[in-house]
């Protein structure tokens, strides 16, 4: 009877050996050494249902834009990208799931998304247990890239958009310097990392040119009423709002501020990008408003027309700055593949970690230490029919 | 002054959406003691029926209201017939677990259909607003709409519960099912006709929402459905006045914790108050505590 189990338990330890063996096996790079893949593939972990649908399914008709041109140009450097693409539905839940399904059930090189800082927050861990690289195009919260406990680089984690105390800065040296502002209130998303980042760097950077934060409010995300907590806003009389939140809530916000009778300026960030905000409300109530953004699809830059036209053809409508976004970060995960000359994620990671002067269509991009492109950013507003148009370009003191 | 008067008008045009969708909840409730969950459903249904009336008929406001409370009516009964007939008789946790489930079967039958991405309703209304009595307060035309349609629904669910042979069913029903049937009326018949009427109600929020936020969204009953489901535990649930004074009340709380507290703390502090009222009046505002009967 003993030696019965102590045989299983043998067997039972010799079986665990050859799985973990087994495992350790399957890890290894198929080809030899120096030697390049045919393909490489590249997971898409996009918003493609859910809150911010708008934003992950522009990103994801870019990559695949992007992937083709490339394809059809002979690939990355002689390799096909092979792109294998799932929903988060918006969650940070299930960014985590697809994120961990990507690197270990599709064993892909290096995973594009998700588009949102929460989301992409969320697969962190993942980059880190399964060694591979994740892009976010768009996600602008400082911590994505760097850990704010230890102040250290995380090193599989990479974006290709500039980040939010940029934005906050942006936006509040244009109401400081630019419209000669001095009061201003901010309008926050409390469920929304983006949201509270920007608000933390408005405040610093608007106090620092001499003005003055007369309160701060807050909604959350399921929200569609505002008009409350606006009249207590309009109530204070600040120059200036500053909403840095997504179109959704930011077209509704608008609509009902200006509702209430005010007139003073209305300040975002790229989450106004997108139709909405010219969809919901009237060309009267946008005069006045202004966000900052990552590119112009008015930019006469050769690339950007190109972009324009081809995105245009394809997808019937104009692309938003998320889809350039998405676009550039193609084109980095293209570049990097070229350079490794491998499927081997971590290879693939050094070779983004080193872009350098690579030129996209919302600017030159070079990853600094901290994982963070360097760029400049525009200031968009609306014309008589309401429809964006560039302002100027901002670069940050 | 002015901006407690703008914070009353905003309460109010946010109590009169909850106070619609409440009276789906109570006459349901009161007639056979389910809480149907899929009443937010109905609301974001008839708000997405008005906006396909409105933008591939090219009608206006009023004609797409009543098109949508049709619509509701008719899905109501459907719903009714389909998922909670057969449950009549088993037990109401059944019957409550299949609500959800309706519920959740029509949200994500509506991201399907209707995709995730928010659709921009037509204005159809003016923009205009106006002010009240010299002061810095506004009323929108919306708003204004929204008040004058909720009280004349609320006048005609009245007189059609107390004047009309459906209206005194539906109470004879509500009082006692069993008893009802043996006087010769058709139980089923009542009941369909609730569910219809309840429906209707919360089409005709849906297409008013769908104007006064410009935007709506196959998960947008959840919250709406959430709040108005307290609104009517609030008022008494089973009792028509007591779900429009609950909605009414709702709403002005929530205007005045964002006005004046905090507005992070708004949902927090309503359901505070509800718990309170609970707490002192087990039954609502307008419950009656009434013995069981035996």
């Amino acid at each position: 009877m003993k030696s019965k189990k102590i045989i299983a338990g043998l067997v039972l330890v010799l079986f665990a050996i050859t799985m973990v063996a087994g495992c350790g096996g399957d890890k290894a790079p198929a080809e030899k050494p120096g030697e390049k893949p045919a393909s490489v593939k590249v997971g898409l972990n996009a918003e493609l249902s859910g809150n911010v649908a708008q934003y992950g399914i522009a990103v994801a008709n870019a990559i695949e834009l992007a992937f083709e041109e490339i394809n059809a140009a002979g690939g990355a450097d002689g390799i096909k990208l092979e792109v294998v693409k799932y929903d988060n539905r918006s969650e940070n839940a299930e960014s985590l799931n697809i994120a961990t399904r990507l690197a270990s059930q599709d064993e892909v090189a290096v995973i594009v998304g998700p588009v949102t800082s929460s989301n992409a927050i969320a697969t962190i861990p993942v980059s880190e247990q399964f060694e591979i690289p994740v892009v976010t195009p768009t996600g602008t919260a400082l911590d994505i890239t760097v850990d704010p406990k230890t102040g250290e680089t995380r090193p599989f984690m990479f974006r290709t958009c500039f980040i939010d105390p940029f934005q906050g800065q942006v936006a509040a040296q244009y109401a400081a310097e630019n419209l000669g502002l001095k009061t201003a209130s901010v309008y926050v998303d409390n469920n929304s990392d983006y949201s509270k980042g920007l608000e933390a760097s408005f405040k610093e950077a608007f106090e620092g040119f001499g003005g003055e934060i007369v309160s701060v409010e807050g909604f959350v995300i399921e929200d569609r009423d505002f008009r409350s907590t606006l009249t207590k806003i309009i109530g204070a009389n600040p120059e200036a709002i500053f909403i840095p939140a997504y179109e959704e809530q930011v077209s509704l916000i608008i609509s009902q501020a200006r509702e209430l009778g005010y007139t003073g300026a209305l300040l975002g960030t790229d989450g106004w990008d997108g139709t909405k905000v010219s969809e919901v409300n009237t060309p009267e109530a946008l005069q006045n408003a202004f966000f900052t953004n990552h590119y112009s699809p008015e930019s006469t830059d050769p690339k950007v027309i190109d972009f324009v036209k081809n995105y245009t053809e394809k997808f019937g409508s104009t692309p938003t700055a998320l889809a350039a976004l998405g676009y550039d970060a193609a084109y980095v995960i293209a570049d990097a593949i070229a350079k490794a000359g491998s499927a081997d994620p971590v290879a693939i990671k050094d070779a983004i970690a080193a872009t350098s002067g690579l030129v996209g269509v919302t600017g030159t991009i070079t990853l600094d230490a901290q994982h963070n492109p360097i760029k400049s950013a525009v200031m968009l507003g609306y014309n008589e029919e309401g429809k964006q148009t560039y302002v100027e370009t901002i670069n940050p003191k | 002054m002015d901006i407690f008067l703008q914070q009353v008008i905003n309460g109010l045009s946010l109590g009169s959406i909850y106070a619609l969708i409440a009276l789906g909840y109570t006459m349901v409730y009161g007639i056979i003691k389910l809480i149907n969950f899929a009443h937010g459903e109905i609301y974001m249904i008839g708000a997405y029926i008005g906006f396909f009336a409105i933008t591939a008929l090219g009608i206006g406001f009023f004609p797409a209201l009543i098109i949508s409370m049709v619509g509701c009516a008719i899905l109501g009964m459907v719903i009714e017939k389909i998922a909670y007939k057969p449950l009549r008789n088993s037990s109401r946790i059944a019957a409550l677990i299949t609500a959800i489930g309706v519920s959740l079967f029509l949200q994500y039958t509506g991201v399907f259909f209707f995709k995730a991405e928010p659709k921009v309703f037509p204005k159809i209304l003016s923009d205009g607003r106006m002010n009240i009595f010299g002061t810095k307060a506004y009323i929108s035309y919306q708003q204004l709409t929204i008040f004058v349609v909720t009280i004349l629904l609320m006048l005609l669910l009245q007189y059609i519960v107390h004047f009309t042979k459906t209206g005194k069913a539906m109470r004879a029903v509500a009082y006692d099912k069993d008893a009802a049937t043996l006087m010769g009326i058709n139980t089923n018949n009542t009941i369909s006709m609730t569910f219809a009427i309840g429906s209707a109600l919360a089409g005709a929020a849906g297409v008013m929402v769908g104007v006064y936020y410009s935007a709506i969204t196959p998960l947008m009953g959840v919250m709406p459905g959430l709040k108005a489901f307290v609104a009517a535990v609030l008022g008494g649930i089973g009792i028509i006045p007591g779900a429009f004074t609950g909605g009414m009340i709702l709403g002005l709380i929530e205007a005045m914790v964002s006005g004046y507290g905090n507005s992070l703390y708004r949902d927090a502090v309503a359901f505070f108050i509800l718990i309170v009222i609970l707490i002192i009046k087990p039954t609502g505002l307008f419950g009656k505590n009434e013995k069981e009967k035996v």
